[in-house]
C-alpha cells in the first residue's frame, strides 16, 4: 500500500463516519491539533466531525535528512469527533482494519499518555497506541483547550502517517517509503520528494535562521495576535498565534533561548492562545 | 457445576477503557476498602471482600452480606401522665404521634411518663446497595480523572459498561451514562462477544474462557514463568526486572510471552543503551548469555494469540527495535564528534536553580569540592578527582542523554573513555549519581566517592543556603536522597571525614558574599541536625536505636568549666561511639548509672525550672559535710577528663569502663546524702554536684535522649 493510498484510505473510512475531509491548513504548525478546525472547533456545543492531514513541523527534530526515522517535517492524519462517541476506540480499530490491520493477527495497546499542549493550554487523557510495539497514533479525549473546559468532550485521533506506512510496507527507512504506488521509472519514494527539503531545512532550522528577524516577527505576530482580538476576529488572530509559536520553535532550534526565556515565551504563545478560544466561544451559536 | 450465587453474594465489574498500568492496584484496593467500609458502615457487613484488577476491568466480589439492615427501634421520653395540654402536643409533634393513644405508658419510678417508642424496620440490602455502590464510585481517588459525553461520573477513562449483581439479581445502580446490568464482555480481540454471568462463579468461569487473567498476581506469575521458559529454549537467562513485570502485568488482559532478535551489528552499542531502549521506549525484558554477555534477543508481552503464533508481531517488534537502536547508534556516532571537555562551556546555558545559578555553576562548586575531599579518601588523587568533577555533568548536552534521561554519567563514562580520559575519571562520571537508592550500589573507587560525596555535599548545602528544606512530604530536590547517599558514601567506605567543615566549606563555594560567622554556624548546625536525622532512619533498618545516634550524636565539649554543645560530625567515630553504648547500657553497672543519671538530672531539671536558670556546676568543697559527698566529687573530676580523654582517642569502651567507676559513689551519695536540707547553702551545694554529674557523662555522650 502506497503512502498516498493510505491517506486516501483513511479519509475514505472517516468520510463515511460522517466527517467533513478538510485540506490541510496553510500555515505552518507543530502538529494537526493546532488546525482551528480542532484546536478551536473543540470548544464549544456545537456537533463536529472532521478528518484531514495536516503538514507538521518540528525544528528540532531536523535530521538533515540523515536519520531514518526523523523529520523536521511530517504528515499526520488528525480526526476530531464531537462529542466523543461511546464507541471510539471500535471506530479507530475499524480504521486500521480498513488499511488491512487485523487487531486478531497483531498487538494492538492502549497506552497511558496524557497529552498536554502547554502553548495551547491544552490537556486531555488518553494513550499512544501501540501497533506490535510501534507507536502510530495518539488518541485522546480533550478535557481543555486555552484553559477552558471542552463541553461535550471531543475524541481526537492523530495517526503518524509515516509511521504507519512504515509498517505497512515494511520499510525501515522513512525515505525509501513507496509514495505513489508506481511501478519503474515512475516509481516515487519520500526521499524522492522530501529528502533535499530535509537537508535544506535542517540547515535552515539549525543554523541560517535569523534569529533577530525571528524574535521580530514573533513580536509583530504577537502585537497584530492582540489587535484582532480586540475586534472579536477569532479566525485571522488564531493565525497569528500560530504563527507566533512556529517562530517560537524556531527559535528554539536555533538554541536561542534560555531556559527562562523559553517558559516566558511559551507563556505567551498561550496567553494568545486563551484570547483566541475565548473570542471563538464568544461567536459560537448556542445549540438549539 | 453449580453457578448458582452464594447467599449474600455481591459482584461488581467495572469496565472501561484501558487503565494506566501504575493507577491499576491502588484503585482496586481503594474501591475494595470503599465498599468494605460502606457495607459495614450500613450495617450490611460483609463477610468477606476481594478484589480483581485487568487494564480494562475492576471487578470487586463480597460475601456474606446480611439481606437487610436489623431493625432498630427508637424511644423517647414525653411528658409526665396529666401534665399541661401544650406540652403533650409539642411531645406528640415531635415524635411524629396523631395522639397518646399511640403512646405506652412506664412508670418509671419516679411517676408515670408517656413513652412514644418507634420501631424502624431495617432496609433491605437491595434497597441500600446501589446508595452504597454509586457513593464508593464517586469516591474513588484517580491520580488524574475525566469527563466524557453523557456521564457526570468522573473516571480514569471513559467507563463502558458496569456488571452488578446482588444474590443474582441486578443491582439497579444508576450511573449516567453508563449501561448497568448482568452482561460484560471478554478480552478485546480473543472474546469480543457479550455474555450474561449469573452469579460470581458463573461469571469468573465465563471472563475466563473469555480469554481474560482477572487475578494481577496471577497473570505476573504467568508472565514470569513463561518469562523464563523462553529464555530457557534459548540459552540464556532473562534480566530480573520487578517493576518492569509489574506494569507489563498492567497492560495485557491476556499476556503471552514472544521472543525476538536483535540485529548482532547494533549489539556493539553500550549494554545499557540497549537496555534502556528497551526497556524504557518498549518494555521488553533483556536477556543475557548464563556468562553474563548480553544476548541478541529480547522478550516481548503481547496482549493477542494470533493465529500465526505471533510471527506478524515478532516481526512488527523487531523492526520497530531496530528502528530504535539505529537512532541511538545516529546519537552515539553523533555524540562522540564532540569531546566532553568542549560540552563543559555548554552547562552554562542550563539552569540549575534560579537562585544557585547554573549547571556550570555547580560543576565549578563540586570540581574544588572534590578535590579537598580527596584528601580524606585513601588512594584518591584529588588532580583526576577534580578532573571527573568538570566532566561529570558534561553529558548532559549529548544527543543520547537527550533522548534517554536515565543514562546521565553513564554516557558520561563512554565519551570520557573514547576521548582518551583516564579510566579512573571516567569512572567516577558514572557512578558520582550514586547510590541512587537503598538498594544502589555504592561507589567504592576513591575518585568515584569523591565526586559523588561533592555532588550531593553541594546539593545539600547549596540548597539549605537558599532556605530550601524538605518538609513533611515535600521534597522537590530530593535532598533526603542526597543525604542517605552521603551516609551511605561515609559508612560503607568508612572514611574518616568531618562533614561539618565539608559544608562549612560547601555553604562558602555558593554564597558569593561570605556569610558572618553565626549564619555559617547555624546553617552548619542545620545540616548536621538533618544528616543525623536520616542517620536515624538509615540505621532503623539495621536494627540500631535511634536514641543511641540522638545520644552519640551531641555531646558537651568541655572548654574550661564551660560546656558548650558538640556534635559528632564524623559518621564513622559515631557509630563506633553508638556501639559502645550500646554495649555499656547492657551491663549491670551501665543500666544502673543511667538510672542515676536520671534522677540526677530530673532534681536538677525540676529546680532549674522554678528557678529559671541553668544551674552552674562549680562545687565548692567547703562546703562538703558528709563523706560520700567528697568521694563523688572527686571521682567526678578524674573520671571526667579521663572519660573524655579516651573518647578523644576513639577508645570508646574504655571511655564507658571509666564511666562505670562513678556507678558505686553516685550510688553511696542518694544513699546517705540528702539534697534537701533547710540549709539553702548545703543544699545548693548539693544540687549543683547532681548537675556536675550530668554535664560529666554528657562529655561522652548525651544520656538524656537515651530512651526505654
Amino acid at each position: 500500500m502506497s503512502f498516498q493510498s493510505l491517506i486516501a484510505d483513511l479519509q475514505k473510512f472517516w468520510a463515511a463516519q460522517g466527517c467533513v475531509i478538510l485540506q490541510p491548513y496553510d500555515m505552518e504548525m507543530g502538529a494537526g491539533t493546532f488546525h482551528p478546525a480542532t484546536a478551536l472547533r473543540a470548544l464549544g456545543p456545537q456537533p463536529w466531525r472532521a478528518a484531514y492531514v495536516q503538514p507538521s513541523r518540528r525544528p528540532t527534530d531536523g535530521r538533515y535528512g540523515d536519520n531514518p526515522n526523523r523529520l523536521q517535517h511530517f504528515y499526520q492524519m488528525q480526526v476530531i469527533l464531537k462529542p466523543a462517541p461511546g464507541d471510539s476506540q471500535q471506530l479507530y480499530l475499524a480504521s486500521l482494519a480498513a488499511l488491512g490491520i487485523d487487531a486478531r493477527a497483531h498487538d494492538i495497546r492502549f497506552v497511558e499518555d496524557d497529552w498536554e499542549s502547554p502553548t495551547l493550554g491544552a490537556w486531555g487523557l488518553g494513550w499512544e497506541v501501540w501497533l506490535d510495539g510501534m507507536e502510530i497514533s495518539q488518541f485522546t479525549y480533550f478535557q481543555q483547550v486555552g484553559g477552558f473546559d471542552c463541553d461535550p468532550v471531543s475524541t481526537e485521533l492523530t495517526y503518524g502517517l509515516e509511521r504507519l506506512a512504515m509498517y505497512v510496507q515494511g520499510v525501515d527507512n522513512v525515505f525509501d517509503l513507496d509514495f505513489n504506488g508506481a511501478g519503474g521509472a515512475a516509481r516515487i519514494t519520500y526521499g524522492d520528494v522530501f529528502h533535499r527539503a530535509e537537508r535544506e531545512y535542517s540547515a535552515y532550522n539549525f543554523e541560517f535562521a535569523d534569529t533577530a528577524l525571528l524574535t521580530r516577527h514573533f513580536a509583530d505576530a504577537e502585537d497584530e495576535c492582540r489587535a484582532l482580538l480586540a475586534r472579536r476576529l477569532a479566525l485571522p488572530a488564531y493565525d497569528q498565534c500560530l504563527k507566533a509559536s512556529h517562530l517560537f520553535n524556531l527559535l528554539d532550534a536555533r538554541g536561542a533561548l534560555s531556559v527562562t526565556e523559553r517558559a516566558a515565551y511559551i507563556l505567551r504563545v498561550r496567553e494568545l492562545a486563551k484570547g483566541c478560544c475565548e473570542a471563538w466561544l464568544s461567536g459560537e451559536r448556542p445549540t438549539s | 457445576m453449580n453457578s448458582g450465587p452464594r447467599r449474600g453474594e455481591l459482584l461488581l465489574e467495572l469496565l472501561s477503557e484501558e487503565i494506566p498500568a501504575r493507577m491499576q492496584q491502588r484503585a482496586i484496593s481503594d474501591l475494595v476498602n470503599l465498599v468494605q467500609a460502606k457495607l459495614a458502615a450500613a450495617e450490611i457487613p460483609a463477610s468477606d471482600v476481594k478484589g480483581y484488577v485487568t487494564p480494562r476491568r475492576l471487578i470487586v466480589v463480597a460475601d456474606g452480606i446480611p439481606a437487610a439492615q436489623p431493625d432498630r427501634s427508637e424511644e423517647r421520653r414525653g411528658p409526665r401522665v396529666g401534665a399541661p395540654q401544650p406540652a403533650i402536643e409539642g411531645f406528640l409533634r415531635a415524635a411524629g404521634l396523631a395522639s397518646l393513644a399511640e403512646c405506652e405508658i412506664r412508670d418509671t419510678g419516679r411517676g408515670e411518663f408517656y413513652f412514644a417508642v418507634r420501631s424502624h424496620p431495617g432496609r433491605s440490602a437491595v434497597a441500600v446497595l446501589p446508595e452504597i455502590l454509586r457513593a464508593a464510585l464517586n469516591e474513588l481517588p484517580w491520580a488524574k480523572s475525566m469527563r466524557w459525553p453523557g456521564a457526570r461520573l468522573r473516571w480514569v477513562r471513559p467507563l463502558s459498561s458496569i456488571l452488578c449483581l446482588y444474590d443474582g439479581e441486578v443491582v439497579p445502580l444508576a450511573v449516567e451514562g453508563v449501561p448497568v446490568g448482568r452482561t460484560t464482555r471478554g478480552h478485546r480481540v480473543l472474546s469480543p462477544g457479550e455474555f450474561c454471568a449469573a452469579s460470581a462463579a458463573d461469571y469468573f468461569d465465563k471472563l475466563q474462557h473469555a480469554y481474560v487473567v482477572f487475578d494481577h498476581d496471577r497473570r505476573r506469575a504467568l508472565i514470569g514463568a513463561e518469562l523464563d521458559r523462553r529464555a530457557g529454549e534459548l540459552g540464556v537467562v532473562v534480566k530480573a526486572d520487578p517493576g518492569l513485570l509489574d506494569e507489563v502485568t498492567g497492560l495485557a488482559e491476556f499476556p503471552v510471552v514472544l521472543a525476538g532478535a536483535i540485529d548482532p551489528d547494533l549489539m556493539s552499542l553500550p549494554a545499557e543503551v540497549l537496555q534502556t531502549a528497551m526497556r524504557t521506549h518498549q518494555r521488553y525484558f533483556s536477556c543475557a548469555y548464563p556468562d553474563g554477555r548480553p544476548a541478541p534477543y529480547f522478550l516481548v508481552i503481547a496482549d493477542n494469540l494470533a493465529p500465526d503464533g505471533g510471527a506478524a508481531i515478532v516481526a512488527g517488534n523487531e523492526r520497530v527495535l531496530r528502528a530504535r537502536l539505529a537512532d541511538a547508534r545516529f546519537f552515539y556516532d553523533q555524540d562522540r564528534k564532540v569531546r566532553l571537555e568542549d560540552r563543559v562551556e555548554a552547562l552554562k546555558e542550563r539552569v540549575y536553580h534560579a537562585k544557585l545559578g547554573s549547571v556550570y555553576d555547580k560543576v565549578r562548586r563540586i570540581e574544588r569540592l572534590a578535590e579537598a575531599l580527596a584528601a580524606y579518601i585513601p588512594d584518591a588523587t584529588p588532580a583526576l578527582a577534580q578532573r571527573a568533577a568538570r566532566l561529570a555533568k558534561a553529558d548532559l548536552s549529548t544527543g543520547m542523554v537527550g533522548e534517554f534521561p536515565e543514562l546521565q554519567g553513564i554516557m558520561g563514562r563512554y565519551y570520557a573513555l573514547n576521548d582518551g580520559e583516564n579510566a579512573r575519571v571516567a569512572m567516577a562520571i558514572a557512578e558520582h549519581y550514586k547510590p541512587q537508592g537503598p538498594h544502589d550500589a555504592c561507589p567504592t573507587a576513591p575518585e568515584s566517592i569523591a565526586v559523588a560525596l561533592a555532588d550531593k555535599i553541594d546539593s545539600l548545602a547549596a540548597f539549605f543556603a537558599i532556605g530550601e528544606r524538605p518538609t513533611g512530604s515535600r521534597d522537590p530536590f530530593a535532598l533526603r536522597r542526597a543525604a542517605q547517599g552521603l551516609i551511605r558514601l561515609v559508612l560503607e567506605n568508612a572514611l574518616r571525614i568531618r562533614l561539618g567543615a565539608a559544608f562549612a566549606k560547601a555553604v562558602e563555594f555558593v554564597l558569593v558574599a561570605s556569610p558572618d560567622s553565626a549564619e555559617l554556624t547555624a546553617l552548619q548546625e542545620e545540616l548536621l541536625q538533618f544528616l543525623a536525622d536520616r542517620l536515624k532512619v538509615h540505621l532503623r533498618d539495621q536494627g540500631v536505636r535511634h536514641d543511641l545516634i540522638a545520644a552519640a550524636f551531641a555531646q558537651l565539649g568541655a572548654v574550661g568549666l564551660l560546656y558548650t554543645a558538640n556534635y559528632e560530625d564524623d559518621l564513622v567515630r559515631l557509630l563506633a561511639r553508638v556501639q559502645a553504648l550500646r554495649s555499656f547500657l547492657d551491663t549491670e553497672d551501665g543500666a544502673n548509672l543511667l538510672v542515676a543519671y536520671r534522677r540526677a538530672a530530673n532534681i536538677v531539671a525540676i529546680e532549674d525550672r522554678k528557678e529559671g536558670r541553668a544551674r552552674s556546676i562549680d562545687v565548692n568543697g567547703d562546703l562538703f559535710v558528709l563523706p560520700e559527698e567528697e568521694a563523688l566529687a572527686r571521682t567526678l573530676d578524674s573520671v571526667g577528663d579521663c572519660a573524655a580523654a579516651l573518647a578523644n582517642n576513639e577508645r570508646f569502651d574504655e571511655a564507658m569502663a571509666e564511666l562505670a567507676r562513678l556507678r558505686q559513689p553516685v550510688d553511696a551519695f542518694f544513699d546517705k546524702v540528702t539534697v534537701n536540707t533547710d540549709q539553702p547553702e548545703l543544699r545548693e551545694n548539693r544540687l549543683r554536684l547532681l548537675a556536675r554529674i550530668r554535664a560529666t557523662m554528657n562529655r561522652i555522650a548525651d544520656f538524656s535522649q537515651i530512651e526505654g
